[in-house]
C-alpha cells in the first residue's frame, strides 16, 4: 500500500487513476495549488477549492483510491493582493471540510514581502484549527527559501512536527531533518528529485520523517513516483521498514494528526462512504499484486472502443 | 414521549440523533443548536456544519420500520433510509434556524451549497422536503440533479417526495432519463409510477433503441415506465423484444421486467403475448411472486455478488 501526498489529480486522466491504483496506491492528497496561470477572482478560486472537496474526492473514490486535500493560497498567487485578500477570507469557509489534511501548499515562489503576508497569516490559521502545515519551497534559491520557510514557521510558534516541508533535495535535505520536520521530495523528472536520487537520500538519511510523493500535475510527471521509488529501492536492499515508512507511514503520521486521514478509511469505510464515496480498492479486495503499469498501457493495445 | 400524530421531523431527528451519537457529543451539538436556535451569526453556523461529522462521527442512523413510519407521519413522502448520523445533525442544524424573511433560506442553503463538499451536499439535498419555502428552491434542485457526483444526484431522486410534488412534467422525465443514464436505480423514486405519462414512456423506448443499437442492454426498469402506456403495437413490439432478450448481456432480469411490462399494458395483444411466450413469467406475476419490488431485490442481490472489475471496480460514467 502507498500514500502519495502529492497529487493535483484535477489536471489528471483516468488512466492514471486506473494506474495508481493497480500500482497500490490507496490514498493520496491534493494540495491546492496553481493552475498553470493566474486566477483573476477569488469566485474561480471558490469552485477550484469546491471541485477539489467534493467532485475530485469522488472521482478518486470511483478508482477505489481515497482522496485527500490541502486548502491554501499559493504563493505565486498571494502577489495578486486584491485576489489573495478574498482568498483569505473564504479559506477558513473551507479548511473544515471533509479530507482537508492540512493548510497548503503555501510558502514562498519569488520570496517577496506580499508571499510573506500571506504566508504567516496562513501559519497562524493552521494553529487556529490545529492543522498540520504543508510548505513548497521555491524553485529558485531554494536553499535560501527553505531555511526561511522553517525559521518563520518556528516563529509563528508551529511545531515542526505540524510542517511538512515539501520539494526537498539534497542541499536542504540536511537541515529540515535536523530542525525536526518531516521532509517530502516530489519525483519530478527534471526539476525537483529523480528516483535513483531518492534511493541513494534514502541510504544516506533512512526513512525517518522522509515522505516521497510524486507532485504530478499539468507538468511532465509520473503518478507512479511513489511506487516507482519502492521498487526501486527494493532492488536495490533498502529495508522493507525503511520504504513502508517513506511511502506510506510517515504520511499518515504526518498528515493523520488533522483527524482526517486514517488507515480505517481503506480498510474499513464508514458504510455512508462505502454507499456513496468510495468504490473500494480492487487490490486491498481481490489479493492481486501491485502492478506498476504505464497509464493508458491497454488502451493503446486496442483498437477497440466499446 | 408524544404519540406519533403529533411528531414534527424536528423531534424526530433530534432523537434519532440523540440515541446514536456519544452523550457528550450530543452535548456539545445541543450547544451548536442552542446558537442556529438564536441564528447567532454566519460563521457559527458554517463551523458548526463544518465540525459535526468531526464531533458526532459518520455512522449509520440504521433507522428501524416504526422510526421510518413515523418519518412518513411526520412528513408524507419523508423516507429517511440510508442516512448516517452527521447528515441528519447538519439537516437539523438548519431546521433549527428561526424564520427569517421570505428568500432568506433560499439565499442561505445557496451560499452553503457553492462551498459544500460532497457529503455536505447530499445532506442539504436529502433536506429538500423539509425546508420552509420549498418553492423557493426548485432551482437549486435542479443544480443537484445536474450533478456529475451521483450521490447528490440521489440526494434528491431518491426517497424525496420534493420531485413529484414541486417538478413539472419536463424536468420529472430528464430526472429519470438520467437516472437511467448514470445507473442510478428507478425504484427508489418517489412518485415513479403515479407520475409516468406518455411523453416520458416515449422517452425510455427511445433510449431502449439507442442502447440495442449500440449493441448494449437496456436497463431493466425501462419497462416499467413503458408497461402501461403500451397500447400501440411499435411499444408492445419493444416490450417482446424485451422479452426474448436475444441482445448481449441481456440478463434473465430483463425477461421478468418485459414481463412486467406486458402484464400491465393496456393492450390485448401485449397479454396474450406474454401468455403465449412467458406462461411461468405471468403466473408468478398473477400469484404475486414477481413484482417490481422483488426484480428490485434480486437486482441488488445480484450486484452485490458481481465479480468486480479487476482494476476499476464498478465504474459509473463520470464523464459529462
Amino acid at each position: 500500500m502507498f500514500i502519495d501526498t502529492h497529487a493535483h489529480m484535477i489536471s489528471r486522466t483516468t488512466d492514471d487513476y486506473e494506474a495508481m491504483a493497480a500500482a497500490g496506491i490507496v490514498a493520496l492528497i491534493e494540495p491546492a495549488f496553481w493552475l498553470g496561470q493566474p486566477r483573476t477572482h477569488v469566485a474561480t478560486y471558490i469552485d477550484y477549492l469546491s471541485t477539489i472537496v467534493g467532485f475530485e474526492r469522488f472521482r478518486a473514490g470511483q478508482f477505489g483510491i481515497r482522496h485527500y486535500c490541502t486548502v491554501g493560497l499559493n504563493s505565486k498567487e498571494a502577489n495578486n493582493e486584491a485576489l489573495a485578500e478574498g482568498v483569505m477570507e473564504i479559506l477558513p469557509r473551507f479548511a473544515l471540510k471533509d479530507g482537508v489534511v492540512a493548510i497548503g501548499e503555501i510558502g514562498y515562489d519569488e520570496q517577496t514581502p506580499l508571499e510573506d503576508k500571506y504566508y504567516r497569516a496562513q501559519l497562524e490559521l493552521a494553529k487556529e484549527l490545529d492543522l498540520p502545515v504543508l510548505v513548497h519551497t521555491p524553485h529558485r534559491d531554494k536553499k535560501r527559501g527553505t531555511t526561511l520557510s522553517m525559521d518563520v514557521a518556528l516563529e509563528h510558534g508551529l511545531d515542526p512536527s505540524m510542517v511538512i516541508i515539501d520539494h526537498n533535495n539534497e542541499e536542504t535535505v540536511g537541515e529540515v531533518l535536523q530542525r525536526g520536520f518531516w521532509a517530502a521530495f516530489s519525483i519530478y523528472p527534471s526539476t525537483k528529485m529523480g528516483s535513483q536520487r531518492m534511493v541513494e537520500i534514502l541510504r544516506a538519511y533512512g526513512a525517518e520523517r522522509v515522505i516521497v510523493d510524486s507532485a504530478c500535475d499539468w507538468g511532465i510527471s509520473d503518478p507512479l513516483g511513489v511506487p516507482k521509488v519502492a521498487a526501486l529501492a527494493r532492488e536495490q536492499g533498502v529495508s522493507e521498514e525503511q520504504i513502508r515508512k517513506a511511502t506510506y507511514e510517515n504520511a499518515l503520521a504526518a498528515f493523520g494528526q488533522s483527524g482526517q486521514i486514517a488507515e480505517n478509511h481503506w480498510l474499513d469505510p464508514d458504510p455512508i462512504d462505502q454507499r456513496t464515496l468510495y468504490e473500494g480498492n480492487s487490490i486491498l479486495r481481490g489479493g492481486r499484486e501491485p502492478k506498476i503499469e504505464v497509464p493508458g498501457a491497454r488502451r493503446r493495445e486496442s483498437l477497440l472502443i466499446e | 414521549m408524544l404519540d406519533a400524530a403529533s411528531r414534527t421531523p424536528l423531534s424526530l431527528l433530534r432523537d434519532w440523533i440523540a440515541d446514536c451519537a456519544a452523550p457528550d457529543a450530543f452535548a456539545w451539538f445541543e450547544g451548536r443548536l442552542a446558537l442556529a436556535a438564536a441564528d447567532s451569526s454566519e460563521r457559527d453556523l458554517h463551523i458548526t456544519l463544518g465540525l459535526i461529522p468531526r464531533r458526532l462521527g459518520k455512522t449509520d442512523l440504521a433507522l428501524d420500520a416504526a422510526a421510518l413510519d413515523a418519518a412518513a407521519a411526520a412528513r408524507p413522502g419523508w423516507r429517511p433510509v440510508d442516512w448516517s448520523l452527521d447528515g441528519a445533525a447538519r439537516l437539523l442544524t438548519l431546521l433549527t434556524l428561526p424564520a427569517a424573511e421570505p428568500g432568506r433560506f433560499a439565499e442561505r442553503f445557496k451560499t452553503l451549497r457553492i462551498t459544500a463538499d460532497a457529503a455536505e451536499l447530499i445532506a442539504l439535498f436529502r433536506g429538500l422536503p423539509l425546508y420552509p419555502e420549498p418553492d423557493a428552491l426548485a432551482w437549486e434542485a435542479g443544480e443537484a440533479l445536474r450533478s456529475n457526483l451521483k450521490p447528490v444526484f440521489e440526494a434528491v431522486a431518491h426517497r424525496n417526495p420534493y420531485p413529484k410534488e414541486r417538478f413539472d412534467e419536463h424536468r420529472w422525465n430528464q430526472m429519470v432519463l438520467k437516472a437511467l443514464f448514470i445507473g442510478a436505480a428507478l425504484h427508489p423514486i418517489d412518485g415513479l409510477d403515479a407520475r409516468a405519462n406518455p411523453e416520458l414512456a416515449r422517452i425510455m423506448r427511445d433510449f431502449a433503441h439507442e442502447r440495442w443499437a449500440a449493441g448494449r442492454p437496456a436497463p431493466y426498469e425501462i419497462w416499467r415506465i413503458v408497461g402501461p402506456f403500451s397500447d400501440d403495437a411499435d411499444a408492445v413490439a419493444d416490450l417482446t423484444r424485451a422479452l426474448a432478450a436475444k441482445e448481449a448481456a441481456a440478463t434473465e432480469l430483463t425477461r421478468k421486467a418485459a414481463a412486467l411490462g406486458l402484464a400491465s399494458s393496456p393492450s390485448p395483444e401485449a397479454k396474450a403475448h406474454l401468455a403465449q411466450s412467458a406462461p411461468e413469467l405471468k403466473s408468478a406475476i398473477e400469484s404475486g411472486a414477481l413484482t417490481w419490488e422483488t426484480l428490485a431485490a434480486e437486482n441488488a442481490v445480484k450486484s452485490a455478488n458481481a465479480a468486480p472489475d479487476p482494476v476499476l471496480p464498478n465504474a459509473t460514467p463520470a464523464g459529462a
